[in-house]
């Protein structure tokens, strides 16, 4: 057991923890951040991603001890307050989550992305997101959402243009 | 908002705002205080008798509460062939067949505990083909199954390993093989597929001393699992409720039983303390249910203009250990066997057969999503046998709406949908007679192809839904549904057609995103596509019942007739006398005259679907009408082969659907790009693997692969057709799963058409496709070889 102390969304957090326990199992039976799924607990899925200090991380692959003294930031971290920030609304826009299990850390993902390269390539957007999987395969949707925040001209046909009656 | 409403418009669904700032919460972030940990013990061999479990080493552990095992729970359970134990009971059928079940303190007590649980077992012959457990002699894995509870419509044989026999007989195939020019015979596997849902199966449950049950379940069908669970504990189905908060994913595979009678059981032995189960990935792919594999044999006649004469199949399920569901599926596989085509004479074997492997169930257009990759790919075949266009040989064999019969002797009425529209659409959208594009590298290949499919819902006739309009006090309106709602987004689509039925905004309209089995309005399961289709037209029933209670309440206070009123745009108005109105709100909750006087009160509108129209079917012949309707649909697709490495990627995807009406083309396009990514997902990459011993060697999402985002293509194209079904909501359709049933064989039919190659086995990954390219066109792979040669010396040259 040991103590250790986080800033988790803006908030300082100081807790006791078993030496062996995850970043993932901190977050969510001490904190409560329910917004950090997990569904492999083995680094494949990627729906417990958060970002550590600079980087995102996948929170079942790292110890709580390792977060001591930094800053985790979760999807409630991104507009804590009042409106929704561009990602989160062009994915609601685009219908761009279906059982919305593993929305929260492909959200995380792609504003992250947007933070960093506001104008991302399909290629950026594929690199930054290969470590996460959705099984419903609202990929087009994600992406069309993704462009639509960064405004790129190489952006995938919308659903209007797209989807016709015949 | 008044005059053109809300069906017809991309609305996006309502609860997506909780999901993208994570506050929709799943099952599995469920706790209720003082909640003890439950893990799973499992067989480590594929078949035994169990000798004894001593638990003495397991329960010394500090923390752990109970331990219990199949002696505890001695009955079995299910829906469809009743064939299921909850903890192994005498013998194990499996590796990886639960034997017991920890319940600690903690998740780490319960799992050091379940390491600890000795079993010792007496080894019986095991089984793991499906074809071979259909043989004289082969091991029984179910030596008691003429006492297992079969719903009426399955035919298991007691003494084999068949849990079911499904018959369809149309016609006399052998005469029409007779008329036949030309044959097409060939075998076809299916691989077994994970649903890959990724809220992996969970549950909390609590019993009562009150002799009652509360139970927080990630599944499909809230109303099926109390009947599961009421049944299996012998309790009155209003002493348990069910209730399902948001779900990951579902697919099929939580639409049946899952482990929630067993943590309920579990909860009553450690004195009435809730108890949650959380599956780990492994034990979700080990432990518990996935798609079955089919191993299928077809011989098929065609004259020489292309008419199919004979059609002549056997499906062989490989149905697992247990086939609960699995016996349905073996159903549909077999009725759905001639897809969208009429063929005159049709003999369709259709076999569940128990492997000492893991269990099966349902999954996303379940039996004609495997029906369908043996009867495209021997439409692409007879083409090309019989020289003529992939398009033509369909449009000669479909089925004509207003004329044709289906292989189970249902008429198909005109309004089910134009399947030569659909056709059309497809080639036009792939643009079939354009010129094909170059491929990008010379050993690589560009391909077009497309198939077709049909499917309606799978359900017993008596399956029914019912829907509650309830008003508020600020004429809002509480749509209370019973269909489950984990992405489709039907219960969005629903509110849309309810916000009409008034003429109010569709924001006005809400459906409790929770449902409960005490508190939700009745439907027999969220599974098939039915859930627009029959809890849309409960609910429209619902809204006709309360605008009746509106109208009288209109008519009393506007002193007119009932018949000269009608509700539109959020009012009641008197037709033809636009200024004699009462808004909805003065109504819907009482009139209050201006002295106080009040009458009526609070408007409540129910309504019910059952459809009037579904037969059981023969059991000889498989003949009457097994579904509530049709959607009928194609895909298309343009890809680039790798002869050199077998690799397909597809660069552009068409859909196209009848879907009756699109009531909300945003939810339409989700799941047509969705469905076409899950159906390529298992084209090219899914496959459940095992050892000799029955154990999946891949458990997780490393070796099974699932699309990702760099696999997606880059080009979607999507068409509907809106040919109005007489008795649908709105004239609609269902379409979930039906966006992802010709996928598959789109796809190998594009490889068949231009290379010439076979593609018989699912997954189409690239050791399967450079296999049939090698072995088939060994020539093809040579001269790929050789300019692949050329590139890479000249590469090495430069360096």
């Amino acid at each position: 057991m040991r103590e250790i102390t986080v800033r988790v969304n803006g908030r300082l957090s100081r807790r006791t923890i078993k030496d062996n326990e995850l970043l993932l199992d901190f977050l969510r039976d001490r904190l409560e951040v329910r917004s950090v799924k997990a569904a492999c607990w083995r680094g494949e899925c990627g729906l417990c991603t958060v970002k550590l200090d600079s980087h995102l991380v996948k929170s079942c692959l790292v110890l709580a001890v390792e977060a001591d003294g930094k800053e985790v930031k979760t999807v409630e971290g991104i507009s804590p307050e009042g409106e929704l920030s561009p990602i989160q609304k062009a994915f609601v826009s685009h219908g761009a989550a279906q059982c919305g299990f593993c929305t929260p850390a492909w959200v995380l993902a792609t504003h992250e992305l947007l933070q960093e390269k506001p104008h991302p390539t399909q290629a950026d957007l594929v690199e930054a997101t290969s470590g996460l999987v959705c099984r419903c395969g609202t990929y087009n949707q994600i992406r069309e959402a993704v462009a639509e925040v960064s405004g790129t001209t190489a952006r995938p046909r919308h659903m209007k243009e797209s989807l016709a009656r015949a | 908002m008044t005059g053109e409403g809300s069906v017809g418009k991309p609305i996006p669904p309502e609860d997506t705002v909780r999901k993208v700032t994570g506050t929709a919460l799943y099952t599995y972030d469920w706790d209720l205080p003082g909640t003890l940990h439950a893990k799973l013990v499992t067989s480590t061999v594929p078949h035994a008798r169990v000798v004894s479990i001593n638990l003495d080493r397991a329960k010394a552990v500090p923390g752990v509460v109970a331990v219990l095992t199949g002696k505890d729970m001695p009955f079995r359970v299910g829906m469809y062939a009743g064939d299921r134990d909850l903890l192994a009971v005498e013998k194990v059928r499996w590796a990886g067949h639960p034997v017991a079940l920890v319940v600690a303190e903690g998740p780490e007590a319960a799992e050091r505990a379940s390491e600890l649980v000795d079993v010792e077992y007496e080894s019986l012959p095991a089984v793991f083909d499906p074809v071979r457990a259909m043989g004289a002699d082969a091991p029984i894995i179910h030596e008691r199954m003429e006492e297992y509870k079969h719903a009426s419509v399955f035919y298991p044989v007691p003494g084999t390993n068949m849990a079911n026999r499904f018959r369809l007989v149309h016609g006399d195939v052998e005469k029409g093989f007779e008329q036949s020019d030309e044959i097409i015979e060939d075998e076809f596997r299916i691989s077994h597929v994970s649903h890959g849902y990724l809220e992996t199966q969970n549950v909390v449950a609590q019993a009562f001393r009150d002799g009652t049950f509360e139970i927080w379940t990630s599944a499909q069908s809230p109303f099926i699992v109390r009947q599961i669970v009421s049944e299996a504990l012998k309790v009155p189905y209003n002493r348990v409720t069910i209730r399902v908060p948001f779900v990951g994913g579902g697919f099929g595979g939580k639409a049946g039983l899952q482990w929630e009678a067993l943590v309920a059981l579990a909860s009553k032995a450690v004195g009435y303390r809730p108890v949650k189960l959380v599956l780990s990935r492994k034990e979700n792919f080990a432990s518990s249910a996935s798609r079955e594999g089919v191993v299928a044999n077809v011989k098929a006649g065609f004259t020489r203009d292309g008419k199919c004469v004979a059609y002549k199949v056997r499906f062989v399920l490989d149905a697992g250990a247990y086939a609960d569901y699995t016996v349905n599926v073996s159903r549909a596989m077999g009725y759905s066997a001639e897809g969208v085509y009429e063929v005159p004479n049709v003999h369709c074997e259709s076999l569940a057969v128990y492997t000492n492997k893991i269990p099966t169930t349902a999954m996303r257009g379940f039996g004609y999503a495997e029906s369908n990759w043996v009867l495209e790919q021997v439409f692409e075949r007879a083409a090309k046998k019989l020289g003529m266009d992939s398009a033509k040989i369909r449009r000669v064999n479909l089925l004509r709406p207003g004329e044709s019969h289906t292989a189970t002797g249902e008429k198909v009425r005109e309004d089910v949908g134009d399947p030569r529209k659909v056709l059309q659409t497809v080639l036009e959208a792939i643009d079939w007679e354009g010129k094909a594009e170059p491929a990008s590298q010379p050993w690589k290949v560009r391909a077009r192809g497309f198939a077709l499919c049909v499917k309606g819902p799978s359900q017993p006739p008596n399956a029914s839904s019912s829907a509650i309009v309830k008003f508020n006090e600020d004429s809002t309106i509480d749509l209370v549904l019973g269909t489950g709602n984990f992405g489709q987004g039907t219960t969005t689509a629903i509110s849309q057609i309810v916000a009409d039925q008034f003429g109010v905004p569709v924001e006005r309209v809400r459906v409790d995103p929770t449902r409960d089995t005490g508190k939700s309005a009745y439907t027999w399961q969220t599974v098939g596509s039915r859930g627009l289709f029959t809890d849309g037209v409960a609910a429209m029933r619902a809204c006709d019942d309360a605008k009746d209670q509106i109208l009288d309440l209109a008519s009393q206070v506007m002193r007119l007739p009932k018949s000269e009123l009608e509700v539109a745009d959020d009012a009641v108005k008197a037709k033809g006398r636009p200024w004699l109105t009462i808004p909805l709100r003065d109504l819907v909750f009482g009139y209050v005259y201006p002295n106080g006087n009040t009458v009526g009160g609070p408007v409540i509108g129910r309504g019910h679907f059952t459809s009037s129209l579904n037969t059981f079917l023969d059991p000889q012949t498989g003949q009457g009408v097994p579904t509530i309707f049709h959607t009928f649909g194609g895909t298309a697709v343009d890809i680039e082969l790798d002869l050199v490495t077998g690799a397909i990627e597809v660069l552009k995807a068409v859909q196209v659907f009848d879907v009756g009406k699109a009531i909300n083309p945003l939810l339409l396009k989700m799941q047509l790009d969705g469905g076409f990514i899950m159906g390529m997902s298992i084209a090219l990459f899914e496959k459940i693997k095992f050892d000799e011993q029955g154990w999946v060697t891949n458990p997780n999402f490393t070796s099974y692969y699932i699309a990702r985002m760099k696999d997606v293509p880059k080009d979607f194209e999507a068409r509907y057709v809106e040919t109005p079904q007489f008795d649908g909501p709105m004239g609609a359709r269902g379409i979930g799963e039906m966006s992802m049933i010709s996928v598959a064989s789109a796809i190998s039919n594009a490889v068949f058409r231009t290379v010439g190659v076979k593609l018989n086995n699912l997954p189409m990954n690239p050791e399967e496709v450079w296999r049939a390219i090698s072995e088939q066109k060994p020539e093809l792979l040579a001269k790929a070889m050789e300019s692949f040669g050329r590139i890479e010396a000249a590469v090495k040259a430069r360096q």
